[in-house]
């Protein structure tokens, strides 16, 4: 059985000393190796962006595509192989801003892929400018006297939009992530794990140490049901999104793969490709 | 009797012409006859003037015609608009609910049946476009029982009481205009046809069945005018091979679905027109930079942006070509009959796994929707080649290496595995990358992957990248063209032999890689180019101009009106454009 060595590969990343996403990378790693699973069983799909190249950093199948389009690829990746463990990734920019299209539709469609953002509140790799993710106020490149414009808050969005898993943490905390991330990859439907993961050279507002001070986790909220989606928007709203666990769970909502007429358990990958001769006569007479 | 004849039917959108279009044509097809339609229609649901026209023929036909024998009219604006159209003799059927008449005088023959009210009378003015169709049936003499079988397929599902009103609606029109006609007409009478009955689609099925049989199990699409037929199409066949469409948020997600499927193993496409193909050029980049193989069907339709939604145009020639930022391997090809739709579909599958590179599916909006006769399809021919696809079990791989999945090769193409394979894992980037897939910026690895992608190119197979009739060795007269347009050119080309005029001819099958080599000898021997195309700034001739060259001889015929060509247009073109000396041509 593979071990979390396994998922390692010798590629240094060029993420920043301190960067949050290193941990990210690391409970990934973790987390695969702890359900069980093998490198070649593991596909992550990355897009553009600091986090984005974490694809490459995994010893795992890898794709990294193009800016805020993980999550297309990575369900056409699921719908191919359903045997596969199909793991999206990438930043707040590329999830929030130029795919935040595909971020809804992809919670609403279902498919058991598990989503992680590393959000940072701010662009990193194009060296600093505003986020969906800044706050009012936040000044950045592109917002010298301050962002105007109001912070998108994720975890709202993915439960209005019908996810079954929902879940934040914070790079600092490697066990939480790592135990998210597994029960994020148990779980038999979309989930999406949004983690707080400090820009230290771009970011000077949000640090590690501001998201100590106001962050939240739901074992303290006492008889909190993460199965109640009235309690999870209630509590994402009184703490201003500044809470971690695992926010919201619906177990009882079949995955996309699982809907769909004639679809098989068996990879479609895997699956022949040829009709049979008999089958195409058939075909060509519904013209005659 | 005649060998061939047009008959068109026109209303307001919503008001039964497709259906009636429908029955009437099936039950020609059974017939044996030949068949080729074209739909005029707007982007909208009800309201607004439509006609349908189809050509009826005793011998394959590949045109719609310049004239018309039969206008079938449920409002007084389709005569308006469709009457001149009519040749000389020609028949108008019409309501007589709105007392039709001709604008000015002709030589026109007008039937004003009441369809409205003997619909009422059978309990519905729904049954209207029945009791025209039934009109005009009778007029051509033809079997009523074939038309009846039709009748019955269109409105089976609706119950056998339905049935019965609408062939009773039939009925009572064919023996009204017979009453006043005194019988059939006897100069619309058809020559007896071959009697077997054909297949009879429109390009987009021709397409999504070629995708099928040529291993296509998931399509995710975005719905656009003309492609939607062909997503409509897969989701009813597709689930009982296991696979399926996903109706995606944009085009932008269904060609990444799409990539996303094809690196995984799976054979997937997506189909739009250009507004849907310009969201998708950033990942067809990505394609052609990582190496996936992905089919993209582009059904061209009226340019730019929203242009003209449901109208012939074949504008997207470069966009096609050139549409990516960088420089990546693709693979254009653009099928110009029904056949070559299905043909090409297969083509485009195995192509794209061959050279692992997007390959576009390019057609026009007449070729994708005008329905017309197909030759049989021949299974022998959905053979299905995978390329370098790696299946059986691979070596494993020492401790920190990855399979080559881009490693050199003499053709440029690489070993690929699917994810899943245990001693496959590899790195798939669109930045620039190593043999693993490792991103690389090393100069020396940038210039020879960059030569090996590009390189790809260099050994494309396609089958017919040009169909040649090229009976004369210096023509007066080389028409080039492409998709829809070829019947049409073959037609005009048949008056220009009458007047003495001779041309060949060639339909440019394969866009990029460009198959200058094969057509270069064609444009060396004529004595003139004329390039016949839908846009307005000649695109096929310039890609002819920049891979040839004989800039110098090279003309244009352009349409760029929304409308199909009509054969005495090309026709009179071309014997203007051949009086005129070489050196005024450009």
């Amino acid at each position: 059985m593979a071990t979390v060595k396994d998922f390692r590969n010798n590629v240094k990343p060029n993420w920043c000393p301190g960067c949050g996403d290193f941990s990210v990378q690391a409970a990934i790693q973790r987390a695969c190796a702890s359900v069980g699973l093998e490198p070649e069983e593991v596909a992550v799909i990355s897009g553009i962006g600091c986090s984005g190249r974490i694809s490459g950093y995994i010893n795992a199948y890898g794709y990294h595509g193009v800016h805020g389009r993980s999550l297309p690829i990575a369900q056409g990746v699921k719908m191919a192989n359903r045997e596969l463990t199909v793991i999206a990734a990438g930043g707040d920019g590329d999830g929030f801003a130029i795919g935040m299209g595909h971020t809804v539709h992809a919670i609403r469609r279902n498919m058991d892929i598990t989503y992680i953002v590393m959000d940072n509140q701010i662009y990193g790799l194009t060296k600093g400018q505003t986020s969906p993710r800044s706050s009012v106020g936040f000044k950045t490149k592109s917002t010298p006297d301050g962002s105007v414009e109001t912070a998108l808050s994720p975890l709202e969005v993915a439960i209005s939009s019908g996810a079954t898993f929902v879940a934040q943490s914070f790079s600092s905390n490697i066990n939480q992530m790592t135990a998210i991330i597994e029960a994020a990859i148990r779980h038999k439907g979309f989930s999406f794990v949004n983690i707080f993961s400090p820009c230290v050279t771009f970011n000077k507002i949000n640090t590690y140490e501001w998201f100590k001070e106001h962050i939240v986790d739901v074992s303290e909220f006492g008889d909190y049901d993460n199965t109640s989606r009235i309690q999870a928007m209630t509590k994402i709203m009184e703490t201003e999104g500044m809470l971690t666990g695992i926010i919201y769970v619906n177990d009882s909502k079949p995955s996309y793969e699982s809907l769909v007429p004639g679809f098989k358990e068996e990879a479609l990958a895997k699956q022949s490709l040829e009709i049979s001769a008999e089958d195409f006569n058939k075909l060509v007479a519904d013209f005659r | 009797m005649i060998s061939q004849l047009s008959w068109k039917i026109g209303g307001q959108q919503g008001e039964g012409v497709e259906s009636t279009d429908r029955i009437f044509s099936t039950a020609l097809n059974r017939l044996g006859y030949y068949l080729y339609g074209y739909r005029h229609f707007s982007s909208r649901i009800k309201g607004g003037h439509t006609n349908n026209k189809i050509r009826i023929s005793t011998k394959p036909i590949r045109a719609i015609s310049d004239d018309l024998d039969i206008l079938v009219a449920f409002d007084q604006e389709t005569i308006d608009l469709n009457y001149r159209e009519l040749r000389k003799g020609g028949v108008i059927v019409a309501d007589a609910k709105f007392s039709p008449t001709v604008p000015e005088p002709s030589e026109l023959r007008l039937f004003s049946v009441p369809f409205t009210q003997i619909a009422d009378e059978l309990g519905t003015s729904l049954y209207k476009n029945m009791v025209a169709s039934g009109a005009s049936w009778a007029l051509l003499g033809l079997p009523i029982d074939v038309f009846n079988k039709a009748v019955e397929e269109e409105y089976g599902r609706k119950g056998q009481a339905v049935v019965q009103k609408n062939i009773e609606a039939v009925r009572l029109g064919a023996e009204f205009v017979i009453s006043l006609a005194g019988g059939p007409l006897p100069d619309f009478q058809l020559e007896p046809s071959d009697g077997k009955a054909k297949l009879f689609m429109i390009g987009n099925d021709a397409i999504a069945l070629g995708a099928l049989a040529g291993g296509c199990r998931f399509m995710p699409a975005y719905p656009i005018t003309p492609a939607s037929e062909i997503m409509e199409y897969l989701i009813k066949k597709l689930p009982k091979y296991g696979g399926t469409v996903i109706q995606t948020e944009d085009e932008i997600a269904a060609i990444n679905m799409a990539i996303g499927a094809n690196y995984a193993g799976v054979r997937a496409m997506t189909a739009s027109a250009g507004p849907g193909l310009s969201l998708m050029v950033e990942a067809i980049g990505l394609a052609g930079m990582t190496e996936t193989p992905v089919v993209i069907v582009d059904t061209q339709r009226g340019g730019p942006s929203t242009g003209l939604p449901t109208k012939q145009e074949q504008s997207d020639i470069f966009a096609l070509i050139y549409g990516t930022h960088g420089e990546i391997p693709k693979i254009v090809l653009a099928p110009s009959t029904i056949e070559e739709c299905f043909y090409d579909a297969i083509e485009a599958f195995n192509l794209s796994e061959q050279y692992q590179c997007p390959v576009i599916l390019v057609t026009d909006l007449q070729l994708s929707l005008g329905k017309q006769t197909a030759e049989e399809l021949d299974f022998k021919r959905t053979k299905i080649n995978r390329g370098k696809l790696q299946t059986g079990e691979l070596p494993t791989l020492e401790e920190n290496s990855l399979f080559k999945r881009y490693g050199f090769s003499e053709d440029g193409v690489s070993q690929r595995v699917i994810p899943g394979e245990k001693g496959g894992i590899h790195h798939v980037t669109g930045v620039e990358h190593d043999e693993v897939g490792r991103p690389s910026e090393n100069a020396l690895n940038r210039q020879k992957m960059m030569d090996k992608r590009l390189g790809k190119l260099n050994h494309v197979k396609v089958t017919n990248p040009i169909v040649v009739d090229a009976l004369h060795k210096a023509p007066d007269l080389l028409i080039v063209d492409m998709n829809s347009l070829g019947g049409t050119v073959d037609e005009a080309r048949g008056r220009l032999d009458i007047d003495g005029i001779t041309s060949n001819h060639i339909t440019v099958r394969l866009l990029h890689p460009f198959p200058t080599a094969e057509i270069a000898p064609y444009i060396a021997a004529a004595k003139k180019v004329v390039v016949v195309e839908n846009n307005a700034t000649g695109q096929l001739a310039n890609l002819l101009k920049l891979n040839v060259g004989h800039s110098d001889k090279i003309a244009n015929v352009l349409k760029y009106d929304g409308n199909p060509f009509l054969p005495h247009e090309i026709h009179s073109k071309c014997k203007e454009l051949h009086k005129q000396p070489v050196k005024e041509l450009v």
